[in-house]
């Protein structure tokens, strides 16, 4: 694996008026952690939408690969997990029905094995009941669910700890480790204090250049 | 951006610069300006004082000198639109986002001024103010088509978010054109007997075509003039943190 | 191309294009079910606004005749365009639209399942019901294939054409009267040969012409408008 998997030149964002960062460049490759850092309102969250393809407000470039994201559109999503703000379930449906879903809308994710994945997040006996009589860390655990399902090797994560409790966390910090093991790679954002060792990277969007 | 389409000539990059295009825009408008003025002058005298007059509808049949250019500009302006949007939209130029969003309220304008010169110009001759005729009828629903991109634009708070917005809107709508346009028409057919249409152009005599030639053109540069002059604002207020801005204000 | 990672023994399985649809219309279906309530507003809206015309305006019935096929047309168009704001506004809160887009599956046939099981919801129901707004407006009976011909094509095109509204407005916090402003014009052209549509049959004129401008009015919005809506719907996201 001697290319990065994610390389990112000359980022430049700017957002109601504001440059939230500029001239970013960084790369990230298989085995990796990269913690996003900076004040709140610093456009992490928009660097990862960014990262994550949802947003193409922005100039400079960004490979997968090798490849200009743009050309290898397909593969990059396929082989992306991403998880954002807003927990990405529906209300109405139950834990289930949401992962059935996901399963349908990303080939990485296979049908088999939710119901171990909702074992793992501690939603056993919860499969079936609606997702509005779930607590908020309930809701979002069940999209972290994925994070055990899907076989993609790039995941962003957006927050993944808010909600969650001590036990959760370092199962989480567990899993992020594991997957980095196995060659995978993350981005995420968080306000823990994480206990990943060397592997973690850190960019600081207030002080731009690599660390 | 990273693709770059090497077909392209290098005055369309040029094009991408909003300082290069304030400034070449800057250099045409005492052209574009003196030409609509001449052009309008001469025209309106000409149409009023020594064109013909209709055989069949007399004097009034003069408001054509302003209602068919306003109506052949209301349409193009709505072509401007949407392929300035679509290059927007395809090659993220910022210029031609500007160009887009100011044709929107022109092009709104000049179709308000073909409504109201052929509700004039049905008042004397079918003594109402406004006839279901197909040309009008389309021309109220581009009416609609241009407010529709307004309302779009202005409900959106980023400029960008906007822009991209309203560029697939109105390649919607110039899809729709068409199909609007003939509809209207099928449907008028329908519901009115063949008569003289309120905006039927009979074959010509030169003396009067030659007089509209003159105001449409003029029509054109008008609009040279009144775009230009929005997009240079627009550009002046995009690109406020500047320093070449800064400095051009300063300088004020 | 995708290495397996982090789940040793995951055999990811591609449901096909079939199947992709299926679920996107299942998962759609399900969501307005449980939600039933819901359903019956369009509908009962459009009784609403039929009866709107005779009260505002006269309840003869040979006036009432007259208007009828425009009056049932023009309801079901305003029934249509209200309940089009909800396609995607709650996909948008909640993240799952998100989602959708970064899927690697073709945004064109999710987005075509959407919005047909949106018509499956609404414009069906509507076509379904139109007949008995054509009794109480005095339709004559030989009216009665053509309105729901013409709607039955009519409404899915509709749908179609208001999705792209609706996309182009979810990520603004009020879209409401916006959509009706945008595509109230698009409109026009269905409701022009729709209403001829009922008008022909009511006269005991042919109406293969209509219907076939109305069935290509329809191939041309399920070709087109799954393009900008995708297109919308990236936009909404990323502003």
């Amino acid at each position: 694996m001697s290319e990065p998997l994610l390389e990112v030149k000359q980022l430049y964002c700017e957002r109601d008026d504001r440059v939230l960062f500029d001239n970013l460049n960084f790369s990230l490759n298989a085995g990796e952690v990269l913690q996003i850092e900076g004040a709140n309102g610093s456009g992490k969250t928009t660097l990862l939408r960014i990262l994550s393809g949802l947003t193409g407000n922005y100039e400079g470039d960004i490979f997968w690969r090798g490849e200009l994201r743009s050309h290898a559109r397909e593969s990059f999503n396929r082989s992306l997990l991403y998880f954002g703000h807003q927990p990405g379930v529906k209300a109405i449906l139950t834990p289930l029905e949401n992962l059935q879903w996901y399963a349908a809308m990303h080939p990485s994710i296979d049908a088999e094995r939710i119901m171990p994945a909702l074992e793992k997040v501690e939603l056993r006996g919860y499969e079936d009941v609606p997702c509005h009589t779930l607590s908020a860390g309930q809701n979002r655990r069940v999209s972290l669910a994925r994070l055990y399902l899907s076989d993609a090797p790039l995941w962003i994560l957006d927050e993944p700890f808010t909600a969650i409790d001590k036990q959760g966390v370092s199962q989480k910090e567990q899993l992020i480790q594991h997957h980095a093991d196995q060659g995978g790679a993350v981005i995420l954002t968080t306000h823990h204090e994480l206990s990943l060792g060397e592997r973690l990277r850190r960019i600081n969007l207030n002080q731009p250049g690599e660390t | 951006m990273a693709e770059k389409k090497s077909w392209l000539p290098r005055w369309f990059y040029q094009l991408a610069s909003p300082r290069w295009c304030y400034e070449f825009m800057g250099r045409l408008l005492p052209w574009f300006g003196a030409g609509a003025l001449l052009l309008l002058v001469a025209g309106t005298v000409w149409s009023l004082l020594y064109a013909p007059a209709d055989y069949q509808q007399g004097n009034s049949f003069r408001i054509i000198y302003i209602h068919v250019p306003a109506a052949i500009l209301a349409q193009s302006c709505y072509m401007l639109m949407a392929v300035a949007g679509a290059i927007g939209l395809i090659w993220k130029m910022k210029v031609a986002d500007m160009v887009a969003k100011s044709c929107a309220p022109i092009g709104a304008t000049i179709a308000v001024l073909a409504l109201a010169t052929g509700a004039i110009w049905g008042k004397p001759t079918w003594g109402a103010w406004w006839v279901w005729d197909a040309r009008l009828t389309s021309m109220l629903v581009l009416l609609f088509l241009y407010l529709g991109v307004i309302a779009l634009h202005s409900a959106m708070e980023s400029d960008a978010t906007a822009s991209q917005a309203t560029s697939v809107l109105a390649l919607v709508g110039l899809v729709n054109i068409p199909i609007i346009k003939y509809s209207v028409e099928w449907w008028n057919t329908l519901h009115q007997p063949a008569t003289f249409t309120l905006t039927e152009k009979p074959a010509m005599p030169t003396e009067m075509w030659l007089p509209l030639l003159v105001m449409v053109i003029g029509f054109y540069c008008f609009f040279a003039v009144s775009l230009m002059l929005r997009v240079r604002n627009e550009i002046l207020r995009r690109e406020r943190r500047a320093s070449w801005v800064r400095t051009l204000l300063d300088k004020v | 191309m995708n290495q397996p990672v982090s789940n040793a023994g995951v055999r990811p399985v591609n449901p096909g294009m079939a199947g992709l649809f299926w679920a996107v219309m299942k998962r759609d279906l399900m969501l307005a079910f449980r939600r039933r309530s819901d359903l019956l507003n369009p509908l009962i809206f459009f009784l609403m606004v039929a009866s709107l015309f005779p009260l505002g305006i006269s309840p003869e019935p040979t006036f009432l005749e007259q208007i009828a096929p425009g009056v049932v047309w023009v309801g079901a168009l305003l029934a249509t365009l209200l309940s089009m704001d909800s396609l995607f506004r709650s996909d948008f809160d909640d993240g799952t639209l998100e989602q959708t887009l970064l899927s690697p599956q073709p945004l064109f046939l999710v987005v075509l399942a959407k919005v047909l099981a949106h018509w499956a919801m609404t414009g069906l129901p509507l076509t379904l019901m139109a007949p008995l707004l054509g009794v109480m407006l005095f339709l004559p009976s030989e009216g009665m294939t053509g309105l729901m011909l013409s709607l039955l094509l009519g409404t899915p095109t509709l749908s179609l054409v208001g999705a792209i509204g609706a996309a182009l407005t979810v990520g603004l916090r009020k879209g409401g009267v916006l959509i009706s402003l945008l595509v109230l014009p698009l409109y026009i052209p269905v409701l022009i040969f729709g209403a001829g549509a009922v008008q022909a049959a009511v006269t005991g004129l042919p109406l293969g012409g209509y219907l076939s401008l109305l069935g290509a009015m329809l191939a041309l919005g399920v070709a087109l408008a799954p393009l900008a809506i995708a297109a919308a719907l990236r936009i909404s996201v990323s502003g």
